[in-house]
């Protein structure tokens, strides 16, 4: 059983035929290529497979593919300008040691572009409950909280320290 | 994952001629956080798959004559920041801000949880000491149950085949009554809890004497629970830290926990008869503290 379905990923439209039970993740990663989006836990706890659809977070491993039909998405493809200038979130996780192996960090920064949309200035606190469902391994956090800090600093067109 | 034959219903009617003609052999399907889990652990497997997420309508919170309603269709984090929800039941608000992490929370819908029913979920534990009641439609007509009498046995409700659950009705709680929802978790902010407990108190303003109270609990029985013999231990009483202790030791004889990753059996009831003094006691001060 397939269905045809029709998304825009990072402002490009993809019509695809999918199986039904296809998720959303392996759509994005074998159906369109876009394997910065990882699959860590697959049960929607660890944040890895983290994507904005119609502007809201969500865990692409638990979405049908088949739900994301007629939806706007973005992925960690999507957060740089086209000319590869890394946006405010991408320059800080570098500048600030926001990750070390790498593999939570597509979901990080891409949790981290809706927080900042959702709220500019968000306190620590509001940083922490906003990404307690991304886990990271590595770092122990801290740096990923400065690097949200910076970036949201950045953004406000405020120096960076 | 197995393959599925796919629905995606429009609105109400659509959806429950759907219901009516598979029945048992379709899954009604809101945000879908539980249920894709269960699907890719073939725990359920459904033939047909009945999307919800087109439907329209199913998502507003209303305010009628003392009763706050939410929409089944609402997402737990649009509960969380209702504006109606945060201003006449704050508990809720708060309840529904502890339930996993935002992720889930922007997808999760208050009726899709209720539905699947699990026990250790936080939302229903505060709803049945708010006296919450569920509207349930079907092709046959409108019932509206209350949740004491909802939940049958883990993940299994009173919902028939051909039935959704289409609202949450609430009652505002009345002047002098203090609410709270209080979570052990000795785990992880986002874990379920090792117990929940949820009490609502209201009392003589006068006297300060309990005239009503409701006690709830999750995480430790196969359903949530009332505890409804430590309600009668409290009501009519006064605030001393000995009845405090007799109604947490009562409600603790009405748990039945299982070991798991998050506490043994007896530990669990332990903690059971714990949270609930320190929720009893904390929905009392509340309520004490209500300007007249």
């Amino acid at each position: 059983m397939t269905r045809t379905i029709t998304l825009r990923v990072n402002g490009k439209e993809h019509t695809v035929e999918v199986p039904v039970q296809r998720l959303l993740i392996d759509c994005l990663r074998y159906d369109l290529g876009l394997t910065g989006t990882k699959e860590g836990c697959s049960v929607g706890v660890c944040g890895a497979c983290t994507v904005l659809m119609d502007g809201q977070m969500i865990s692409s491993c638990l979405t049908l593919a088949i739900l994301a039909d007629g939806a706007e998405l973005r992925t960690v493809e999507g957060l740089a300008q086209e000319d590869g200038t890394l946006s405010p979130v991408q320059q800080a996780f570098i500048d600030h040691g926001g990750f070390q192996c790498g593999i939570c960090t597509p979901g990080m920064v891409t949790a981290a572009t809706a927080l900042l949309e959702a709220n500019p200035q968000p306190s620590e606190d509001d940083i922490k409950e906003w990404m307690m469902g991304n886990l990271c391994r590595c770092t122990g956090y801290y740096k990923i909280i400065a690097s949200i800090q910076a970036a949201a600093a950045q953004r406000r067109g405020e120096a960076v320290s | 994952m197995n393959p599925f034959n796919y629905h995606t219903p429009e609105t109400q009617e659509e959806a429950l001629a759907l219901l009516h003609e598979h029945g048992d052999s379709a899954k009604l399907m809101a945000g879908g956080t539980a249920l894709v889990i269960m699907m890719k652990q073939r725990l359920v497997v459904p033939e047909t798959l009945i999307s919800l997420h087109r439907l329209r309508g199913l998502t507003a919170v209303q305010e009628t004559n003392g009763t706050l309603q939410l929409g089944a269709l609402l997402t737990h984090r649009a509960a969380e920041t209702a504006p109606l929800v945060r201003a006449h039941l704050p508990v809720l608000a708060e309840t529904y801000r502890r339930v996993a992490t935002v992720r889930i929370r922007n997808v999760a819908t208050v009726g899709g949880a209720l539905a699947h029913a699990d026990p250790n979920q936080d939302p229903p534990v505060t709803l049945l000491a708010l006296d919450a009641q569920v509207q349930l439609a079907s092709v046959g007509g409108n019932r509206t149950v209350p949740l004491t009498d909802f939940f049958t046995d883990y993940y299994e409700t009173m919902l028939r085949p051909d039935e959704l659950l289409t609202a949450i009705r609430v009652p505002i709680p009345p002047s002098h009554t203090g609410s709270v929802y209080v979570k052990f978790l000795p785990r992880t902010a986002d874990d379920y809890a090792t117990v929940g407990v949820a009490a609502t108190v209201q009392v003589d303003p006068a006297t300060g004497t309990c005239q009503d109270c409701r006690i709830a609990l999750g995480s430790v029985g196969s359903t949530p629970l009332r505890a409804q013999q430590a309600e009668a231990v409290v009501r009519g009483q006064r605030l001393t830290p000995e009845l405090l202790r007799e109604a947490g030791a009562v409600a603790q004889q009405q748990t039945d926990p299982i070991s798991d990753t998050r506490g043994s059996a007896d530990y669990k009831r332990a903690m059971a008869g714990v949270f609930v003094r320190r929720a009893l006691e904390q929905a009392w001060q509340q309520a004490l503290a209500t300007p007249s």
